[in-house]
């Protein structure tokens, strides 16, 4: 039961196969007895959730059953819950117990989802390795050696273990989409202004954006018609029609114009990714794509820019962690000045201080021009090269990431080398534009994935595209081993 | 050595919306602390704003009455600080493309000239919430109602070159603000506010010397008053050989004085950008134009109108339509009474005088303008004279009522009877021999005169209630009588 996706828990559920509870309490117990190994979870909500099914089960009962009543999912503890522990993975929202649910988070609960728990990510989702949890790391269900990816690490673990068959995620330059490969999962970055905001505990603003983490395409959209829409609340939502993401999925591909930008395949890319990704374009060859060059020129300059930008945003959007109204305060502070220095020195971990550092440093007087500002004018090349590009081509293609997993501990010790790990994803959130991450081959027994980048609001096409490689190949469909 | 000051005015008025500028959460005045703070308020983890249209509308309002530039495209930054009324550890606030840009407005002083002061700016932005101090012994509490409240800072020109020309200024834009029903102009409740920019210099010089700010001044009187404090400070300090230090500083109004709040040295590094949460405010033409095309009237084309429909003087003009409560109020007791002088003199006279004595202000005046209109009308059909009707001006401020009401349980109601009053005239001219005996001895033409003191006396014999016209006319007939 636990290898089956969203689309056919459904089904088991509609044909009454198992009802929502069992099929709740089936994962609840596989959660309690497995992820000890995996520490994919910070809290797991099962009363909650067993309530949740209980519901769902009655509306199925009386025929109002829609497409995600009784389906079990977990929420990355960067979504608001009410009730339920919210802590961004940081010692500094240990205590914080959310009074409101995230916009998501309600969507899912109208929907009639059931909510598993909250998984394990990055302190305040600044990291690629879920090394800076304040709960410890999560663990690669491939190789609990090596790290499951970060920001979303904990949701790829737990999807890749089968401790959730689905989980929410967000991305704010590959938090979504490297997790998702490195753990051997489809996972989705919209685009920017696509899934509300509200109630995700921002890291940058501009860059942040939540989506869905799961087996397959067609179980990504399944989340993403639940997830997407305009949301009063959220000012930078789009005022746009939100599609059946599942409706396109079958489109055949002939006709496909695929782009492969040549800054993608550098040098120095690991020769195994880069013969699994060439293997996976030969793939979509034989399903009638065609595949062209294309040049992201200001692919380089993608890395210092959202350096700029996301510590920028993220040191005004975490000041508001304060020692004051909520969150960690400090013992017996002797006045105000000594309240915000130790609650927030104690409070936060040592990257999440570092990109304050880097951020207060970058938008002070005397520096803004050079940095910030410089920084954003970088930002419109980059999603000038995107446009660029997708006017030659339907969907640009490349790896997601330049290696497999890495080892836990491998790269702590130097941030720049852990930066360089979303080489291939970070210039996507600066351009705004949805990239999806589908497993496409392995290497030493860890997974690989590829990265399809489309035009804005082109969710469908990715989807499409996506499923369509998964009707053709199984790499979707293997299991770590022991699961 | 001839001194000038220079003076530059940052005004913050609270825009009168129903909800804040970010959040759906009451703007109401006074409620229990933190009863009105959302979760959008309190800065919750994941929380975001939403832009609040009214609080834009009311800003192009009044860009337009002070004949500004609209910004087009106008931008929400975020200045970050940190304070524990700053729920968010930033203001957000408006620095590189306010929505309002350069305008002016013409103050009139005391002698009648007029000048004309230069507006920089106008921005939107949210109010912080307040500290409390003395509540809690040791600890601060903190109310986050007022949080999100939203402001247009009003920044002016540094073209003012006296206290007096400051606060003709403050009270122009109170004047405009209130009119357009922008902001309810409460001062005492820090609904409109001001920061002054004080320096002095020599008077012919070019450059500007160093500035103070004294902060969040709160009655025009105290803006007047720590502007001459802070103008005297700085003289005396440059003329003892000092110098005047760049700093922030508060009026206090029980001494009477300036003191420095944090030096220019400690002065945050605000690290403004722009607010990636909301997205910029783009206006067009046609919205402008619909505003402006349903405008109030303005201060000074109600001044004007004061002048040619009331027969007002130009002083009385001024001060009657400078505040738009005082410009309601009196025409609305103007059109009651029938008599635009009369109700002049009321509402300038005696009302201000009781505004004043009781510091409160006209839209809280306990003596409604229907009350003073109903006492104004018993003035001019003669029910009683006007020493009376302050009297009964008296007990409608301390227990209301209408001057019918009082006129009638007070028994003031003015003896117009004749033969009433010829009795008492009588028995004042018997029992005041010596008096009348001095009236017949003097000279015809000094006569008019000695009048008053029998006058004093039929009045206080009457309680005051007599009409002043006939008892004259009778006490002249009378004791005429007896000259001959």
């Amino acid at each position: 039961m636990f290898d089956k996706t969203l689309a056919e828990l459904a089904q088991g559920l509609e044909n009454g196969d198992f009802s929502s509870v069992e099929l709740t309490q089936a994962y609840l117990d596989r959660i309690n007895a497995e992820d000890g190994k995996y520490n994919s979870y910070i809290t797991v909500t099962g009363e909650q959730a067993l309530d949740q099914a209980k519901a769902a089960d009655e509306t199925r009962a009386a025929g109002n059953a829609g497409a995600f009543t009784g389906l079990p999912i977990a929420h990355k503890d960067i979504f608001c819950t009410e009730g339920v522990r919210t802590s961004c993975a940081s010692k500094m929202l240990d205590n914080f117990i959310s009074p409101y649910n995230a916009t998501v988070v309600n969507k899912f609960n109208a929907a009639g989802a059931v909510m598993l728990g909250k998984t394990n990510m990055d302190e305040f989702a600044m990291g690629s390795s879920n090394e800076s949890s304040f709960y410890g790391p999560s663990k690669n269900p491939w190789d609990t050696d090596r790290v499951p990816g970060g920001s979303s690490g904990g949701s790829a673990a737990a999807v890749a273990a089968q401790l959730a068959p689905a989980a929410t995620g967000t991305d704010t330059g590959g938090s979504i989409r490297q997790p998702a490969a490195l753990c051997g999962i489809t996972g989705l970055k919209p685009t920017y202004g696509r899934v509300s905001r509200f109630g995700m505990i921002a890291f940058a603003s501009s860059l942040d954006q939540g989506g869905p983490m799961t087996r397959t395409a067609e179980d990504a959209a399944m989340m993403l018609n639940v997830m997407a829409g305009f949301d009063l609340n959220d000012s930078t939502s789009m005022q746009q029609d939100v599609p059946d993401y599942t409706a396109d999925l079958s489109k055949p591909l002939a006709g496909l114009k695929i782009g492969l930008p040549k800054e993608f395949f550098p040098a120095d890319l690991s020769p195994a990714i880069a013969e699994q990704v060439q293997n996976a374009i030969k793939e979509y060859e034989a399903l009638g794509a065609t595949v062209k060059e294309v040049s992201l020129p200001n692919t380089a300059l993608a890395i210092p820019a959202y350096y700029i930008i996301a510590p920028s945003e993220a040191s005004s959007n975490l000041s508001r962690f304060d020692g004051v109204r909520y969150g960690y305060r400090c013992e017996s502070p002797v006045d105000l000045e000594d309240l915000y220095k130790r609650s927030r020195g104690e409070g936060f971990g040592t990257e999440v201080k570092r990109r304050i550092m880097v951020g207060a440093y970058a938008l002070s007087e005397g520096f803004y021009d050079a940095y910030y500002k410089k920084a954003q004018q970088i930002r419109r090349l980059i999603k000038q090269d995107y446009v660029n590009a997708l006017n030659e081509v339907d969907v640009i293609m490349g790896p997601t990431t330049p290696h497999p997993a890495f080892k836990l501990g491998e790269k702590t010790s130097d941030p720049v080398a852990m930066y360089m790990e979303d080489i291939f994803t970070i210039s996507l959130n600066l351009a705004g534009m949805p990239g999806i991450s589908i497993p496409c081959g392995q290497t030493e027994g860890l997974p690989v994935g590829l990265q399809i980048i489309g035009n804005y609001f082109a969710e469908a096409k990715l989807l499409n595209v996506a499923h369509q490689f998964q009707v053709a190949t199984d790499w979707h469909k293997k299991t770590p081993q022991g699961i | 050595m001839e001194w000038e000051a220079v003076i530059g005015l940052e005004i913050h008025a609270q825009l009168a919306t129903n909800s804040k500028i970010f959040s759906g959460a009451s703007t109401a005045f006074g409620a229990e602390p933190n009863t009105q703070a959302c979760a959008v308020d309190l800065a919750l983890p994941g929380t975001l704003p939403v832009f609040n249209e009214e609080a834009l509308r009311m800003a192009v309002k009044f860009g337009l009455a002070i004949d500004a530039n609209i910004g087009r495209t106008s931008v929400f930054d975020r200045k970050n600080y940190f304070y524990p009324d700053l729920p968010k550890g930033y203001q957000t606030s408006q620095l590189f493309f306010p929505i309002v840009g350069e305008g002016h407005v013409d103050i009139t002083l005391e002698d009648g000239t007029t000048k004309r002061v230069g507006v920089t700016r106008a921005h939107l932005e949210e109010d912080a919430g307040k500290s409390l101090h003395d509540e809690f012994p040791g600890m601060t509490g903190i109310d986050l109602n007022r949080a999100g409240t939203p402001l247009l800072e009003i920044v002016s020109e540094p073209d003012m070159r006296s206290a007096e020309e400051a606060v003709a200024y403050v009270r122009k834009i109170h004047s405009i603000v209130t009119s357009l029903g922008i902001c309810d102009g409460n001062m005492a409740e820090g609904s409109f506010r001001c920061d002054c920019n004080v320096s002095v210099r020599l008077k012919g010089e070019e450059e500007f010397g160093t500035r103070t700010e004294t902060k969040n001044i709160n009655s025009f009187r105290f803006i007047e008053k720590a502007i001459l404090g802070e103008i005297d400070r700085q003289i005396d300090l440059i003329e003892d050989g000092g110098r005047v230090v760049q700093e922030t500083r508060l009026y206090d109004a029980n001494k009477n004085e300036t003191r420095s709040m944090r030096s220019k040295e400690e002065a945050n590094d605000y690290r403004y950008f722009p607010c990636p949460d909301l997205l910029p405010i783009v206006i067009d033409e046609d919205y402008i134009d619909v505003i402006r095309d349903n405008l109030p009237e303005l201060p000074d084309a109600r001044k004007a109108r004061f002048i040619e429909e009331y027969k007002l003087s130009d002083y009385d003009a001024m001060v009657l339509s400078g505040d738009h409560h005082m410009a309601t109020y009196f025409e609305t007791v103007a059109k009651a009474a029938g008599d635009s002088k009369l109700t002049a003199n009321w509402v300038m006279g005696e009302l201000s005088k009781h505004l004043n004595q009781n510091d409160t202000t006209i839209a809280d005046s306990p003596v409604s303008a229907d009350q003073l209109g109903g006492l104004l009308v018993r003035i001019k059909d003669n029910t009683i004279s006007g020493n009376i009707a302050k009297k009964v001006f008296e007990a409608m401020w301390s227990e209301g009522g209408t001057a019918d009401e009082i006129i009638e349980a007070k028994g003031l109601k003015q003896v117009t009877d004749t033969g009433a009053i010829e009795k008492i005239v009588d028995d004042v001219i018997a029992n005041c021999t010596k008096q009348v005996e001095q009236y017949t001895s003097a000279e015809p033409e000094k006569r008019g005169k000695m009048i008053g003191f029998f006058m004093g006396q039929v009045m206080k014999a009457t309680g005051g209630k007599a009409n002043p016209g006939a008892v004259t006319g009778i006490l002249k007939k009378k004791l005429d009588a007896l000259c001959d």
